[in-house]
């Protein structure tokens, strides 16, 4: 079992789920974060003076997946995600020890499908 | 001083009636009743004016509210810029056009610039100006989220200079509808489809905005983009409840006429209806009551009023302001789900369906009473009216499309009118403008 997480540029979210779904991974947690990497952030301007923007808008998704679909998923990000330019994002892929689904208290790979 | 207060006390001892007809046998008071009457007329337009200036803020809350967070600085700037460039293009263009001398019945010709302008010109222009801004911004709220602010105030300056001008001098200046009897009393017509139907072609020749009409297995999917704030949406249409009074009831154009209380009252009660009708067919039709429909439905009672308003009975206006609000969402379902076009506020629907309805309805409702010439077809008038009525709505229709055509045709060809994908993506307020609306909220932005 692993655990994919990704961050990924906020507006490509949409296009990300629509190729999670065409791989049939149906299941995925998202939230809002800021980070920087080596994008380096961009300025604003607010009544003619510069902002800097370090941290940027990102979002970030989490998805467990057994081990056939580690390949699928994290193609299938790239395909949503990528648009080959700076700032696109990045993706872990960490081991996972134990899943358990609160409901029905099954675990392991039963827990994550 | 002393005798002017004397008079003044007179005045209201007999009422205006009274006084004026002693005043032709006395001179002297009647210069003071026509100085009292010239000083009513000025406040009351003015206060009009100045009722029908904070609809702009309305327009501007409920665009906002109904779209997304993303976009809310650049709504705000159109805004602003519609009312700004547009009271500038018509001091130069639009009142010579519309009020000056006619030609031919078409178009006027003089009083650019204001040009030999008096006191009573500058309180008829300040009046006029604010409507003329009203037509403009109403195509903001049906272009939002996806033109660029550039080609939007090439298209502020031409719909106040040009377009409205030239069909209002038909209409509200002796123009060639006004000779066939066409009424339509402060604009529904005038104002509001000129501007909606604008809009109407701004939206087909934009495209929907990215993810609202997805095409799925060959079939189209309509997805719903939900604005960012019900709140700001209901503020908004309050708002522009209040600055109708100024529409409508300013529309009387005297301070001393008793009738303002009748259009208030039919205002009223068309504005009422119309939210009632908008939410029943709502709650019958989708199984909820949907707020952002009955809010619509309350805009869209008001513009279906604003055309007969003074010559309906206050049960025509409960008649004209339910019937509206069901054709509302009945026809935000047929744009949305049968035309495809996008359109975030409802724009078109409001102000022009139910725009082109009001203006019909005087054809149908007018009873007669407060001018004898206009009677509709349910008050043993027969036909006539609706049909001039009809030649009205489709003459407007006609100029408005062909004017807006050409010109967004020109932005589109220019490659003026829409953002890019990214841009769009990210919102507006980055894209055209380089700052957020809502610095320091954490907002997802990646609807």
């Amino acid at each position: 079992m692993r655990l994919i997480i990704a961050y990924i540029q906020p507006h490509m979210l949409n296009s990300v789920k629509e190729e999670l779904y065409k791989a049939e991974v149906y299941k995925i947690s998202v939230t809002n974060s800021l980070g920087c990497g080596q994008q380096m952030g961009y300025t604003e301007s607010y009544r003619g003076v510069d902002i800097e923007v370090n941290l940027l808008k990102k979002t970030r998704i989490e998805i467990a997946v057994n081990e056939a679909f580690v390949q699928p998923t994290v193609d299938a990000i790239i395909a949503g995600a990528r648009s080959g330019e700076i700032g696109d994002g990045k993706i872990f892929i960490v081991p996972l020890e134990e899943v358990i689904r609160i409901r029905s208290g099954e675990t392991g790979h039963e827990a994550i499908g | 001083m002393k005798r002017w207060m004397s008079c003044l006390g007179a005045a209201m001892i007999f009422g205006l009636g009274t006084v004026t007809q002693a005043a032709a046998e006395e001179p002297a008071l009647k210069a003071v009743v026509d100085r009292f009457e010239t000083a009513l007329d000025m406040l009351w337009l003015i206060l009009a004016a100045v009722l029908v200036f904070f609809m702009q803020a309305g327009f501007a809350m409920v665009e906002s509210g109904l779209s997304r967070a993303k976009n809310a600085g650049n709504i705000m700037m159109k805004n602003l810029m519609d009312f700004s460039a547009g009271a500038v293009a018509f001091w130069a263009l639009g009142w010579g056009l519309m009020y000056g001398a006619s030609v031919s019945g078409f178009i006027g010709s003089d009083q650019f610039f204001l040009s030999g302008a008096d006191s009573a010109l500058y309180r008829d222009w300040m009046f006029q100006v604010v409507f003329a801004a009203t037509a403009a911004t109403i195509v903001s709220g049906a272009m939002a989220e996806r033109t660029k602010f550039g080609g939007y105030l090439i298209y502020s300056v031409f719909i106040s200079a040009l377009i409205y001008p030239i069909s209002g001098h038909w209409i509200w200046n002796g123009g060639w509808l006004a000779e066939l009897g066409f009424h339509d009393f402060a604009g529904s017509t005038v104002v509001h489809s000129v501007g909606a139907w604008a809009a109407l072609v701004g939206a087909f020749f934009l495209g929907a905005r990215k993810g609202k009409y997805v095409k799925v297995e060959g079939k189209i999917k309509v997805r719903a983009i939900p604005g960012h704030s019900m709140p700001l949406a209901a503020l908004g249409v309050f708002i522009l409840w209040f600055g109708w009074y100024g529409f409508n009831a300013g529309s009387t154009l005297s301070g001393t006429d008793p009738d303002i209380a009748h259009v208030a009252v039919t205002t009223t009660l068309s504005a009422a209806t119309g939210a009632i009708g908008a939410m029943v067919t709502s709650w019958l039709w989708f199984g909820k009551p949907d707020p952002s429909m009955s809010l619509n439905g309350a805009l869209a009672g008001l513009v279906g009023i604003t055309a007969g308003t003074w010559v309906v009975s206050p049960l025509g206006a409960v008649i004209i302001g339910l019937a509206s609000g069901v054709i509302v969402v009945a026809s935000v379902e047929f744009f949305d789900k049968v035309l495809h076009i996008d359109d975030p506020v409802g724009a078109v629907s409001v102000h022009g369906v139910c725009g082109a309805w009001g203006t019909l309805a005087v054809g149908l409702f007018a009873d007669g009473v407060n001018d004898p010439s206009i009677t509709g077809l349910f008050y043993g008038g027969g036909a006539g009216q609706l049909l001039v009525q009809c030649i009205g709505v489709a003459a407007v229709f006609a100029w408005a499309v062909l004017t807006a055509g050409i010109l967004f045709g020109t932005l589109k060809a220019a490659g003026m009118l829409r953002v890019d994908e990214k841009e769009e993506l990210m919102g507006l307020d980055i894209g055209e403008h380089g700052m957020e609306s809502y610095s320091g909220f954490q907002i997802f932005s990646n609807m």
